[in-house]
């Protein structure tokens, strides 16, 4: 039997925004030490700003790829057949070559330039999302109403998601990355997802659009297999989801907490920028980056880790590493944070960082123009946090104004 | 200052194009375009430390 555990791994482990204090521990004695994965695996967990950078921009010792019999404990046996189908297009799990050939059919899509052109149309989706929000409340709750849409209709409008079907797909994606449900259960969310992906793949094959899905149907849908093209968009959406989402609701939380910080954002056009910028260091919702195996033995800070091991590196605690920047724990949105590890770093460098960036630049300044007073409606400690997530967040955020 | 990239290794992050737009540019596919061959002092600062974001390494310079 599968229990759900008490604590998350301690990678995940977080006292509200801030991860605890085991972390930071082992960054400042030993750097790098072997913990327990969600799945009950030995892993080694790398936790200074330099060497999760070492490790991140090097596929050649730090692979993406698993090797030949790899399984996690606890996974159903799934036919080998099967798993190929599944892993066919996830950017995330390949090492160049293949993954360049695959981003680069991507690339033309998250442009700056390609994001100025879609700006009109996100303002329009936030601005309609802060009516609702203003009709609902107050006290509303910004997660259902603000944090969670948003992104939602912005990546769905960008792939050709059809408006009708985004509840269903939010509801699964976030039960997909809940580390509280078994193994088993989320597997067969990820096979319905999948599902779904491929009913749209299959649509954009007879009918290419104008959007993501349609464009690479066109512009390589002979080089692209349908397992790819699923493969793809499953990650895209799930990316587009699940990561942005979760910032605006952390974000506008943490802007409450620092309340002279929040009214700079509120009216100071300039400040934004920055903002944004030091908001994903401090915060640093994606709690490590895709695992790495080793392909050779390797030393990092020291620490001698034979080839075949898994490797994570914690995001979150390289972000607050002295090393990288002064006074890490301290939120200060005007200093920007040039060189957080957010996004990742290397080539897996997050496709979709101009798109999040636009997103929360309009967002953020627009919530708390529209409600100038906004303020928590619910005491601080009664916030529920998703603590047992891959992508750190608040599952529920009530405001008033 | 002159900069040197490498289109090839470029993963269009678009981090050298917030550090330093009067430098770095993105062509349609979103790799990295210099739009000077040599960097103005002024903007030496910027360049650097587009090198130094740089998610790929595809930026050096050169001297």
């Amino acid at each position: 039997m599968t229990q759900a555990p008490e604590l998350p791994p301690l990678h995940m482990r977080r006292d509200t925004f801030n991860p605890t204090a085991e972390l930071r521990e082992i960054r400042e004695t030993d750097g790098v030490r072997t913990i327990t994965s969600a799945f009950g695996m030995d892993v080694f967990l790398v936790t200074r700003h330099e060497d999760v950078k070492t490790v991140l921009s090097d596929h050649e010792r730090f692979s993406n790829g698993r090797p030949p019999g790899f399984v996690v404990p606890g996974a159903p046996n799934i036919p080998e057949e099967e798993q190929a189908s599944a892993r066919a297009g996830n950017l995330l799990g390949l090492d160049p070559p293949e993954h360049q050939r695959l981003r680069r059919m991507l690339t033309p899509e998250f442009t700056i330039r390609r994001m100025k052109r879609l700006q009109g149309r996100v303002v329009e989706i936030i601005d309609a999302q802060l009516d609702t929000m203003g009709k609902a409340g107050p006290p509303a709750d910004l997660v259902a109403n603000f944090a969670l849409p948003i992104p939602s209709l912005v990546i769905c409008e960008l792939l050709g998601v059809p408006y009708d079907d985004r509840d269903d797909f939010q509801r699964r994606t976030a039960r997909q990355l809940d580390l509280s449900l078994p193994i088993p259960e989320r597997m067969e969310l990820q096979r319905q997802g999948r599902a779904y992906m491929r009913s749209l793949v299959e649509r954009a094959r007879q009918q290419p659009g104008e959007d993501i899905l349609g464009m690479l149907v066109r512009e390589h849908g002979h080089e692209l297999t349908n397992d790819e093209l699923i493969g793809m968009a499953s990650l895209l959406l799930l990316a587009g989801h699940e990561t942005t989402s979760n910032m605006l609701g952390l974000g506008t939380l943490a802007l409450l907490r620092h309340p002279d910080q929040l009214a700079a954002v509120r009216d100071d056009p300039d400040a934004i920028g920055p903002a944004v910028e030091e908001l994903l260091r401090w915060l640093s919702i994606v709690h490590s980056a895709i695992p790495r195996i080793t392909s050779t033995d390797v030393e990092i800070a020291g620490v001698g880790i034979p080839a075949g091991r898994l490797v994570f590196v914690s995001l979150p605690s390289g972000n607050r590493d002295p090393e990288f920047i002064d006074s890490p724990e301290v939120l200060d949105i005007r200093r920007g944070a040039p060189g957080h590890l957010a996004f990742g770093h290397g080539v897996h460098h997050c496709l979709g960082a101009p798109l999040a960036r636009m997103e929360m630049r309009i967002a953020f300044p627009a919530l708390l123009r529209r409600f100038p007073t906004l303020a928590l409606a619910e005491n601080f400690t009664d916030v529920p946090f998703r603590s047992f997530h891959f992508i750190y967040g608040l599952k529920s955020l009530e405001v008033a104004w | 200052m002159k900069i040197s990239a490498d289109r090839e290794v470029c993963i269009s992050a678009g981090n050298c194009v917030m550090a330093a737009d009067a430098v770095f540019d993105q062509d349609e596919d979103g790799i990295v375009v210099l739009l000077v061959d040599d960097v103005p002092e002024e903007e030496e600062d910027h360049a650097r430390e587009a090198v130094r974001l740089c998610p790929s390494q595809a930026l050096r310079i050169v001297d």
